[in-house]
């Protein structure tokens, strides 16, 4: 079958099986590699997309469901050089480390921050409590939204010392 | 630019405080991160490149009457399907595991475990590869399962490795460390003892990138490359070899952006044998990436230890001994990673943080219909396991005693001054200090309050709970005298060049599953020669291009590459010593090292910085004799000892009274790593160890039933911490360098994985005081926890 869709601002239109799932579609038809996929059952949230601008796990989307819809993934977060505040503060407070859960996160905290500027750290934590991350234990998950929060307009793009605050205790 | 820090290397000079090589600096692997630029396994395709699939078994034990291909042969896409037969033929049905003993790649005989490889199918695409698996007619013989570790070993339970010459039963080991008569003399003269069984559950990993692999056989020169989920690069080539025959020049193994690993990632899986056999046989690229039911059910598991702990003490809290006896489940195949004379891993740490009289402990492994592993999810070679004991015993023997707990640890700690500790079962601890460790985390959690606050509270029926645990641990294996998997001594190497306009590339044998090696180890060579960290690049997991070592788990990087990484850069810098020299005629003994730059004793306006020496070292500057041209070496580092990490943690739960809803209200870790590199970078280890202590003690499980089905093999019945289960970590920390690593640092990956769990479940039990509630086996959900609230759980199985 043809579906037509509109990813990350790009009309595409394509022939499919109808049974392939979205996220297949991203990766292999598409060849846009950032969403990932983790499960069998729609419970890790690697494979997080905006669809018209609500996230959704894309292994949980038939590629048709999406036809005629506007698709947003990782690739399209960024405005041409320049990061979207939410990838800047994930830079920011390490809200990554292997990288692999965190364009899912990224997209449900865009979307979150579209709806809801200033949240409430449980309100980010529910917000990304359909995902799973394995390295960071969510607190720099949640500062890094936050940082995005305080920065609409995002940072000079040149630091790479980052000035945020200390969080440790020390004796 | 950035301004570098101004601080001595060696650590004996003082300042251990500070962090190296400019402290807390974003991430140089972030930005193609969060552009989703990252590069995994699964993101790799290659012209042609088709696609596998691996048909499991539905049963746990069974034999294989016949498998028929015929019909998923016939599908249009299948070019290829392979059974054990076929493996049989090219001598590649059985592959040497991590342990010395052998694994099925796909199944010939029997079926050992409920998930077990069966046949592999090669598909144009993903899909019509899981198309041809339904395709696929097998019949078994069922045959009745070994699935409680603790009736393996009865007599006349079925033999489940009879593929092994003589096997009559399903013993795979005794191990032993300490010294028994001893032991059992302090006991029989202590004025109290406890003793407790306590399990350590099986549990996964479960990274959230599953493992996978393409393969690319090249048949003209006989070359393989193979992008593999590794992360022992170098390891896995020399077994790929062995095994194969494929000789080892031939063969380029690239672990590219891994997607967690914790362990998962170091044994040699059937599924990328599989491929590799896939790409020979077809003559194209095979991919093969297994799903996430398949990762839990097959893949490494973790723990899964059975022990019997008994502590001896005075009547006013000197602890004398410990003793253990451990029944430890292997699953099907022994295919634990460990360094080889240690069948147990480093579980013999068990002895903690306190000073013993005596220690000893014996360990048992055996056979099960289950999957093969035991080694992995962030256990320092089972140093999680022997944490968990110790430190649940002395909150049992705190309980005896009426003692508060923390004052029961402060008072057994090793102290300071009899560092370097010898222990009871041959560990020789480098450093450390505990008390000021211990004193800062109560001093966060306020803990007098705390026991106010719970007083207070258990008055009015609220069940309010603080555990505390004090861990050391046991990292950077190892000493190659010692410590090799496979044969393969655990040194590792480094290799740095300094390019004529003075920027850098290390390459490290050490590979990166998030762990942020390529802004340490710049921040280590920045340190050491004064060239900013964003000017020297870190080439790592591909073998083709970095010098071998055994790669990263264990949280070995930082202890054994970091050393070699800074003992590099120190040749690199003493060789500029004497390019220097030449460049400002003069003597390289008349001349001063200061950030970034050798100048001459006495008349710093007089020097070179490091781009200059680079300069002089590829130009026609004439060299002293015995220096040759470029500026570059490189070294091997065999570390002299392993690192011993510890720290404070200091756990608060409130436990709902009607439904056993366990919530964990706050998480004090304070944690001693020795020098630091990147606060950023080691605060984000420790919240993703805490994240899995808590995942650990309150929801994870591997379970199997009477016929060895597993019941923890989706996300849907494994549950991993989401954002709602865990607080806002706060963390501390103290500085006790290591006094044999370059840099003074220590390993810390795994700390906090390693020293969380038994807070937890301290807190918990703690909580569950007005219960009677002594002990109770993780993982402590809701229904357990009720169940101890009526009376008892029952050990998991």
């Amino acid at each position: 079958m043809q579906i037509s869709m509109t990813i990350n601002g790009t009309d595409v239109t394509r022939e499919i099986e109808p049974r392939v799932l979205l996220v297949h579609f991203i990766r292999d038809d598409l060849r846009l590699t950032g969403t990932h996929w983790g499960c069998d059952t729609t419970n890790c949230g690697t494979c997080v997309v905006l669809m018209d601008g609500q996230p959704v796990k894309s292994c949980t989307v038939l590629a048709a469901m999406a036809d005629g819809h506007t698709i947003t993934t990782v690739e399209g977060l960024a405005h041409g050089a320049t990061l979207d505040p939410v990838q800047q503060g994930f830079m920011e407070e390490h809200g990554l480390q292997c990288g692999f859960c965190t364009p899912g996160m990224m997209l449900t905290a865009r979307a979150l921050l579209d709806h809801n500027p200033h949240p409430e750290p449980l309100e980010i934590r529910e917000a990304i409590s359909g995902q799973i991350c394995r390295c960071t234990g969510y607190a720099t998950i949640v500062r890094s939204i936050q940082w995005a929060a305080e920065h609409p307009a995002g940072a000079a793009p040149e630091t790479t010392t980052s000035e945020s605050t200390e969080h440790e205790v020390h004796a | 630019m950035t301004i570098l820090e101004d601080r001595p290397s060696n650590p004996a000079a003082g300042d251990h405080d500070r962090p190296i090589g400019h402290g807390r600096m974003q991430r140089k692997e972030d930005p193609r991160f969060v552009r989703g630029k990252g590069r995994y396994v699964d993101d790799i395709v290659l012209p042609g490149m088709l696609h596998g699939a691996i048909l499991r078994a539905p049963v746990a034990h069974a034999r294989l009457v016949s498998i028929d291909t015929s019909e998923a042969l016939a599908h249009p896409k299948v070019l290829a399907v392979i059974t054990g037969t076929d493996l049989q033929a090219l001598g590649l049905a059985w592959a040497p595991t991590l342990s010395m003993d052998v694994q099925a790649v796909l199944v010939t005989d029997k079926v050992r475990f409920q998930g077990q490889e069966v046949a592999f199918v090669v598909a144009e695409d993903r899909y019509a590869a899981r198309d041809a698996l339904e395709l696929i007619q097998v019949e078994y013989d069922v045959l009745p399962p070994v699935v409680d570790a603790r009736k393996a070993m009865d007599p006349g339970a079925p033999v489940i490795r009879d593929d092994l010459p003589g096997r009559t039963d399903n013993h795979i080991f005794d191990w032993e460390a300490g010294d028994k008569a001893e032991t059992d003399a302090v006991f029989a003269s202590a004025d109290v003892v406890v003793k407790q069984e306590i399990v350590y559950p099986r549990v996964h990993p479960a990274p959230m990138e599953t493992c996978g692999a393409v393969a690319d056989f090249d048949p003209i020169d006989g070359r393989l490359t193979l992008y593999e989920t590794t992360q022992a690069p170098h390891a896995h080539r020399t077994l790929f070899a062995m095994v194969s025959g494929i000789p080892e020049h031939k063969i380029r193994v690239v672990s590219p952006d891994i997607g967690g690993g914790f362990g998962n990632k170091v044994g040699i899986y059937p599924g990328y044998i599989l491929a590799v056999v896939g790409s020979i046989v077809t003559g194209k690229p095979v991919k093969w990436v297994e799903d996430r039911s398949e990762n839990l059910m097959s893949t490494s598991f973790a723990r899964d230890y059975i022990m019997q702990g008994e502590i001896a003490a005075t009547k006013d809290g000197k602890i004398l001994a410990l003793r253990t006896n451990v029944l430890a489940d292997h699953g099907a195949f022994n295919a634990t990673a460990q360094p080889t004379k240690y069948p147990a891993g480093f579980f013999h740490i068990f002895t903690g943080s306190y000073d013993l009289a005596a220690a000893h402990c014996t360990v048992t492994g055996v056979y099960t219909n289950k999957a093969p592993g035991g080694v992995a999810y962030a256990c320092s070679f089972r140093v999680t396991e022997a944490v968990y004991l110790v430190e649940r015993m002395v909150d049992i023997l705190a309980r005896k005693l009426d003692m508060d707990p923390a004052e029961l640890r402060l008072k057994n700690f090793i102290r300071k001054e009899q560092f370097p500790y010898a222990n009871k079962t041959g560990w020789e601890y480098d450093s450390g200090d505990y008390e000021p460790t211990m004193r800062l985390s109560m001093k966060m959690a306020g803990y007098d309050e705390l026991r106010r606050e719970q007083k207070e509270k258990r008055e009015r029926g609220e069940l309010m709970g603080i555990g505390i645990s004090f861990f050391t641990e046991t990292v950077g294996a190892g000493p190659r005298k010692d410590m090799d998997i496979l044969g393969l001594g655990m040194a590792d190497g480094a290799e740095l060049r300094i390019h004529p306009t003075g920027k850098a590339v290390v390459r490290i044998s050490v590979q990166s599953q998030g762990q942020g090696h390529e802004t340490t180890f710049a921040q280590i060579v920045a340190e050491e020669i004064g060239i900013p960290p964003e000017d020297i690049d870190v080439v790592h997991g591909d073998t083709d291009q970095t010098p071998f070592g055994l790669g990263t788990y264990g949280s070995r990087s930082t202890p054994v590459s970091g050393a070699a990484v800074a003992l590099v850069a120190r040749k690199v810098r003493e060789k500029a010593r004497f390019i220097a020299a030449a460049m400002l005629e003069t003597r390289p003994e008349d001349l001063e090292w200061e950030k970034g730059r050798w100048f001459v004793k006495g008349d710093p306006s007089v020097g070179k910085t490091m781009a200059e020496i680079a300069m002089g070292a590829h130009g026609t500057v004439a060299l002293p004799e015995g220096i040759d041209g470029n500026l570059d070496a490189e070294v091997t580092y065999d570390p002299p000892n392993l690192t011993f990490p510890f720290g404070a943690y200091i756990c608060v739960v409130d436990v709902d009274p009607g439904t056993g809803h366990v919530k964990v209200r706050r998480f004090i870790a304070v944690d001693d790593c020795g020098t630091r590199i990147n606060p950023m970078i080691i605060e984000g280890q420790i919240h993703g160890g805490l994240t899995d202590g808590v995942g650990m003690a309150l929801m994870e499980i591997i379970e199997f039933d009477d016929e060895g089905n597993c019941l923890g093999g989706s996300f849907m019945d494994y549950l991993i911490p989401t954002a709602m289960e865990v607080p806002d970590w706060e963390t501390g920390f103290t500085v006790t360098p290591s006094p044999h690593h370059p840099i003074g640092a220590k390993g810390v990956g795994e700390s906090a994985t390693v020293g969380s769990p038994p807070a937890v479940v301290n807190a918990v039990v703690d909580a569950l005081t007005p219960f009677g509630v002594v002990h109770m086996d993780m993982p402590c959900t809701p229904a357990r926890v009720w169940e101890a609230m009526q009376g008892g759980t029952r050990p998991p199985v």
